[in-house]
Parts: C-alpha cells; structure tokens; sequence
C-alpha cells in the first residue's frame, strides 16, 4: 500500500439526494503527477476535499502515504499540502503574515516561519508586495499566495484544485515548472484541470472523471490512441465551400468529417495515415477548392475527452 | 512511520489559540471600522438615553447615568457579540476555514481563537464606555474590586453570547444575514431587560420575560457591583444568577457551535 501516495478505494459521496462521487478508485504512485480532468460538477472537487481531510465520504476509504484519511485525519494533514479552488487566505492579513500564520500552524518556531515566507514569497514573485494587505492583490495574486502556503510544509503529497485558472500565461508557464520541479525532488502531485494542455503537458497519468464516475484512465498518449487514428485537419480558402468540401472528403472515407463552416474547418478522422493526404488534395483541386492550410496530426486530448465523456470540456 | 511526522504537543492546543487570537485581533487592527461601529453605538445609545429619555425615566435613587451605564455595558457586550458570527461566517464564505481545517492546528483553535479575540476587544469597549460615562456624570458606588468582579462578569456574558453567535454564524454561513439575524435575537433579549428602565414599569406579560431574561439578570448583578444599591444578600443573588446564565449558555452553546463548525462542509 505504502508504494502507493494516494490510494481511493470505492469512495462514494451524496450532498443531500445529489451524488457527487459514485464509487471511484485510483491510485497515484510517489513522485508522480495525476492530472484529474473532467467538466463542471464531475465531483473533481468533492475527491480533492475527502482526500484533505476537509470533507467525509459515505462510504469507501482512502489513504494519503499509507494514513487513512478518517482515523488518521491528524498525521495526514502534516503530510499534505493543498491549494483549494477558491484562494483560501485571509483578507486582511498581508502575504508575509498569511506565510507565517500557516507556519506557525504547522508548529515551526517563528524564525523558520519567517524565513520559509521569504523564500516561498521570492519564489512566487509576491516580495514586492509582501507587506501589503491581501485586500490590494489582484485575482492572480491571491492564487498564488494561496499555493505558497500549500508549500509552507515542504509536504510530500500535494493537492492543487484548479491551480492555474485565473494566472496570466506568464505565471502558469512558472507555476507548471515548480511543480515539475517539486516532482522531481519527489513530491507527489494530484491536480485538477479544465485545460487539456495542462493535463498533456504535466501529468504522468490522466483520470478522466464524469459525473462522479472515472471514465478513463491511462497516459495522455493512451487516452489519444481510444480515440482512434490520426485526424486531417483542412483549412479552406474560401469558407464558404465548406460542405462541398466536406461531401467529396467523406466520399475518401467511411468516417465523417466534423466541420466548422464559419472557420472553413474540416476534421477528418483518418485510419491510414498518410495515404488519405495526396487523395485528399487532388480531389479538392479537381473541383477547384482552395486549401489554406493541411495538417495530418494526432487527436488532442481535448478530442479524447469529448470522446469519452460525450460532452466538451468548458473551457474556462 | 515518516520522519515528517510529530507527535501531537498539547501545549500546540495554546499556541495555536494564540495564532488565531492574533489573527483576529489583526481584523479589528486592519478594520478600525468594525471598532468603531461597535463603540459608537453604545456610546451613541448613551448620550441619547441620558440627555434625551434621562429626565423622563424615573429609577429609584441616583440619577439616570447611574442607573444606565451598567445596563450600556451588558448592552454593548451582547451587541459586540454579533461581531463574532458575523466574522465566523465570513471565514466560512471567503474558505479561509478550508485552510485551518487542512492543517494539523488545534481543532478548537479557530472557534476560540474567534470567540477570545471577540471577548479581548470587549476589554477595549467596556474600559472606553466606562470612561464615556464618567464623562458624564457617573460615580462609582462600591468598591474597585467590585468593579472588577462586575466587568469580569460582563466579559464572562459577552464570551458566552459570541458562543450563541458564533452557531448562527455557521447556520446562516452568509455575512449580511449573520449580521441581520444577530439584531433579530439580540434587539429583544435587550429592550426587554433592565437595560434602560425598571423592569417594573412593564406590562405583566412582558415583566415575566424580562424577569428571567438573561440581560436583566446580568445588568441586575453589575450595578448591584457599581452602585452598592443592593443588600448583601440581593447582591449575592444577582451574581449567582447571572453566573448561572453565562454557564447555561456555554453548556449549550459551546458544543452546538463546534458540533455546527464540524459538520460544516
Ligand atoms: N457542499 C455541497 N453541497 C451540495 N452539493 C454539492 C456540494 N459540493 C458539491 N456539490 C455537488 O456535487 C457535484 C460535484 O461537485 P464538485 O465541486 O466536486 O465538481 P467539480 O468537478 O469540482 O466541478 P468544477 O469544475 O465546476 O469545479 C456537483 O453536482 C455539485 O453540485
Ligand atoms: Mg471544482
């Protein structure tokens, strides 16, 4: 069990007649990353705080570094670090204070408090305004000092919900490379995302989760292969020609193409690689469609997902 | 067992307290308004009612002032009372309780931290109403030590009321309707009371509220304290049912609240 950082076994979870959680199971190994993908209400959320000790399921258990998160909620909480998705800082303290506050929670003494604020405030950019009230900070601001204090305990399993939403690209592109960095000094990372890219670009395994049931599970690279073969994608000239195109695309194939007739976008799920695209060509310049633009590429996982769970992702 | 962990110190249950008390005061310390709305009312209420009702409310010996600052000061307890619901709620909404519940502090902290916090500022008050009133006429009548154990008790019945909400506080989990539903129970429980006038010059129906009513009590017991105006034996009563109050509401409200503030998801 203890290879095992996280470990979900069958928890299941009802707020009042709405179930949020119907049996799920998972396990994240040390040093790795799970991304956790899923559209609004998928019960992302409820998992994150049952497994922080914030909330109790109804039934199932769950263990964080081998402590079950009920009977040993205590130990748990020393072991974890967790960046809710709702900052979770106090308003009227500055950021300074907030650091030290949750270091003086976590039991160190008022100087390593003080000096693990610094470091975490130069390492998130906040030291210009660490001496300011939170009531000045922008949205971005607050997130992050918010993921500084999931930090302030070096904690060996960390849980980000949402970490990146409402941070400018700048900020992400930082945040993504100290959790990359975490992880490689062995911190093991559960994060929640809306962004297919996120997901793509850090996590070691994706669970994809639906209306509180896990949907599919496996690398970003498995989860694009369910999807089927590659996909042509072909940008039109004239946008206007958009179904004549599509009719003689779907007379090379059996799929059908998925198309965008504002954006003169066709998509093209194709089975034998390269051999659809000197077809595709020369049918369209037989009848004189003008391609702007042609790429035969792999699914995105943004694809996957609306595969498996039938719908889109909302994308923030 | 992972060398990151620590046993459990039980002087963390203090130190941990201290952290919250701090945090809370830093609120009254960032957010002078809070302080000053909940001086300014009492202190309001005590001018009007002394140079406004003053001539026209008859109490049995001494003047007014006299007779309504201790009711002032059980008043403005019970009032500075609302701020700690109010506060509760909106650590709950803004989830900075999300926060304290995922650390390993004292789980008791961040109620007492609030409720102490609450009764440290109504030191601030009563000392500053106190001042007010001598301001304006009012005399000590007993001993300083009696003042004292009068003002312990008055911090006491302010403790034991941020308990009552503190509940509601969590039961409503939203700022303004803590903030309204705290005027809702506390307007009664202080018009109907020894606060402002005899409770012998009310109707029947409503001197048998106001009789037992807790802010009577507790006022009865502070002036017998500040004035000297009761016997001995009176006085001792007074003190005893007030004190029998103050532990009835923390017997019932003190768990009510941790129970509301664990369940709270
Ligand atoms: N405290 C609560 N009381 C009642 N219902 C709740 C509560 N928290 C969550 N739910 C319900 O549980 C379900 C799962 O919610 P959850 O917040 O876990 O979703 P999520 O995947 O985090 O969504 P999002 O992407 O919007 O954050 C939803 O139907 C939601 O309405
Ligand atoms: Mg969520």
């Amino acid at each position: 069990m203890a290879e095992f950082a996280i470990l979900v076994q069958n928890i299941q979870k009802s707020f009042g007649s709405v179930p949020a959680l119907r049996g799920v199971d998972l396990s994240v190994e040390k040093g790795t990353i799970l991304g956790l993908l899923g559209p609004n209400g998928a019960g992302k959320t409820t998992l994150v705080r049952i497994l922080t000790t914030l909330l109790q399921s109804n039934s199932g258990r769950a263990f964080v570094e081998g402590y079950d998160v009920v009977r040993d909620a205590g130990l748990v909480r020393q072991l974890i670090g967790l960046a809710g998705q709702y900052a979770a800082v106090d308003e009227n303290l500055t950021g300074r204070e907030n650091l030290i506050m949750v270091g003086k929670l976590y039991h160190h003494s008022m100087r390593e408090a003080a000096a693990r604020a610094a470091e975490l405030l130069e390492q998130f950019g906040l030291t210009d305004a660490a001496d300011r009230t939170l009531k000045t900070y922008s949205g971005g601001m607050r997130r992050r000092l918010d993921l500084a204090a999931s930090l302030v305990n070096k904690p060996p399993v960390l849980f980000l919900d949402e970490p990146t939403t409402g941070l400018d690209p700048g900020s992400r592109l930082a945040l993504w490379k100290i959790i990359r960095d975490l992880v490689s000094d062995g911190t093991t990372v559960l994060l929640t995302t809306q962004y297919m890219e996120e997901a793509d670009h850090l996590a070691g395994t994706i669970v994809v989760i639906d209306k509180g049931r896990i949907v599919a599970q496996g690398t970003p690279a498995e989860l694009k292969s369910k999807v089927g073969g590659d996909v042509l994608e072909i940008h039109l000239a004239d946008v206007l020609r958009t179904n004549e195109a599509a009719k003689i695309l779907r007379s090379l194939t059996d799929a059908t193409p998925e198309t965008d007739t504002e954006l003169g976008l066709i998509r093209l799920p194709v089975s034998d690689g390269t051999g659809i695209l000197p077809k595709a060509i020369r049918a369209l310049d037989i009848s004189h469609i003008d391609v702007g633009d042609l790429v035969l590429r792999r699914p995105t996982l943004d694809e996957a997902f609306l595969k498996l769970t039938g719908h889109r992702a909302e994308m923030m | 067992m992972n060398e990151q962990l620590k046993r459990w110190n039980p002087w963390w249950t203090l130190t941990d307290l201290l952290t919250m008390v701090e945090r809370n005061l830093t609120r009254y310390r960032r957010v002078p308004q809070l302080l000053i709305f909940s001086t300014i009312q009492p202190v309001m209420f005590l001018l009007l009612f002394t140079y406004v009702f003053g001539g026209a409310i008859r109490t049995a010996g001494g003047s007014y002032i006299n007779y309504l600052l201790p009711g002032i000061l059980a008043q403005s307890a019970v009032f500075g009372a609302i701020q700690t619901g109010v506060g509760l709620s909106e650590d709950l909404t803004k989830g900075i309780i999300d926060r304290f519940k995922s650390l390993p502090m004292a789980r008791s902290a961040v109620l007492l931290g609030r409720t102490v916090a609450d009764m440290m500022r109504n030191i601030f008050v009563i000392i500053l109403m106190f001042a007010v009133g001598y301001g304006i006429g009012f005399r000590l009548g007993g001993t300083w030590s009696d003042a004292l154990a009068a003002f312990a008790i008055l911090l006491l019945f302010g403790f034991a009321f941020s308990w009552v909400s503190a509940s509601i506080g969590m039961l409503v989990k939203n700022t303004e309707t803590a903030q309204v539903a705290g005027f809702i129970w506390v307007f009664p429980l202080v018009f109907a009371s020894a606060v402002f006038v005899p409770v012998e010059s009310m109707p029947d129906w409503l001197q048998a509220f106001a009789k037992v009513n807790p802010v009577t009590v507790t006022v009865n017991a502070v002036r017998a304290l500040l004035l000297d105006n009761a016997t001995d034996i009176d006085r001792a009563r007074y003190c005893a049912e007030a004190i029998g109050w103050i532990v009835v509401i923390l017997i019932v409200f003190m768990p009510l609240a941790i129970w509301l503030y664990r369940k709270s998801e």
